[in-house]
């Protein structure tokens, strides 16, 4: 058994670093795991796009699951994705309040003229104050908050379908009970 | 002449590019800090740099962000805490000893005192069974036959 050992030591060792080098591999690098996960979501009290004399806060949302999508009309990824929120509004299972996120307002209205608005409503975070608190460093990014206003996932990147299918959706209607 | 002339010239805008992320307002101690500062953090966005080091957007915005919040008289913990309360661990390069981390900071001191050790138990018993091998008939007669023209080389 000894003898056997000295050749089968390396071997399970290599084989180990093997595996984390292979997981590492499949791992993205730009994927940070939120710490905000699972916390409340930060207060926010914003304008809104569409009218700065109204103001939107994060308490207004409570009661309710709700994705909170960071967009803004220079962010090419949010393009990609548009069309997928599209759908995913027309279908009415969760509510999508908009962050745009250092953006002018005259572009984002633009933008949501030229392509179409999938928000209930967007709020107007022009300095990123908002975007600081709720962790944003690539834009699109969206969340997923539930009737207590704890974030319960974040989706860094474009949302696609398989995305919606397998994994906001389903929560969205589990949170929902 | 004129080759080192041209020569020069062609360094002349690499100098210019060479220089670090601007220095945008505020006194000079300031800008100190948050560059000491963001050379601790980790750019997101742009993988190996630091927020000292990056021009990414992300980088300056939060070197503007750390600049207001010591500004506002923050000190460098809490304008960390602010940020690792947002961003996570991760932008640390350093990050805080936990039970996650653990093993990041001492995983390396701990292979090299295994790899040590085993090293070391290795060479003794190694060094032990060389010296219980009683040397054969042929060896003995070498080795003798080895020292006798070594101490004959002195003598003579």
């Amino acid at each position: 058994m000894v003898r056997y050992l000295r050749y089968l030591l390396p071997l399970a060792v290599f084989l180990l670093l093997a595996a984390f080098l292979w997981r590492g591999l499949a791992l993205n690098p730009h994927d940070v795991p939120s710490p905000l996960v699972n916390k409340p979501a930060p207060q926010f009290d914003l304008p809104l796009l569409a009218d700065p004399n109204v103001h939107v806060k994060r308490d207004d949302m409570l009661g309710q699951v709700w994705l909170l999508n960071v967009w803004a009309s220079w962010c090419v990824s949010c393009r990609q994705e548009h069309p997928v929120l599209m759908r995913l509004a027309r279908q009415n299972i969760v509510p999508i309040f908009g962050l745009n996120y250092k953006d002018t307002r005259e572009e984002g209205i633009n933008w949501l003229n030229d392509f179409g608005d999938p928000y209930v409503a967007s709020g107007f975070d022009a300095n990123g104050r908002v975007g600081v608190d709720y962790g944003v460093y690539g834009v699109p990014e969206t969340y997923v908050i539930d009737k207590q206003g704890v974030i319960r996932y974040k989706h860094t990147g474009p949302v696609s379908d398989e995305a919606l299918m397998t994994t906001i959706v389903p929560l969205v209607k589990e949170l929902n009970g | 002449m004129k080759r080192y002339l041209i020569a020069l010239l062609l360094c002349v805008p690499l100098v210019g590019q060479a220089k670090e992320a601007t220095y945008e307002n505020g006194n000079p101690e300031m800008y100190q800090r948050v560059m000491a500062i963001s050379g601790e953090l980790r750019c997101l966005v742009c993988q190996g740099q630091s927020l000292a080091d990056s021009h990414s957007e992300f980088a300056v915005d939060m070197r503007n962000q750390i600049q207001e919040m010591m500004e506002e008289g923050k000190s460098d913990r809490e304008v960390v805490d602010f940020l690792v309360e947002r961003y996570g661990e991760t932008i640390r390069y350093r990050p805080s000893l936990n039970s996650t981390t653990v093993l990041l900071w001492f995983g390396p001191g701990l292979l090299l005192v295994v790899g040590i050790g085993a090293l070391y138990i290795n060479v003794r018993r190694r060094k032990k069974a060389v010296l219980n091998q009683p040397l054969s008939a042929e060896d003995q007669r070498r080795a003798e036959a080895m020292l006798e023209q070594k101490s004959g080389d002195k003598q003579a």
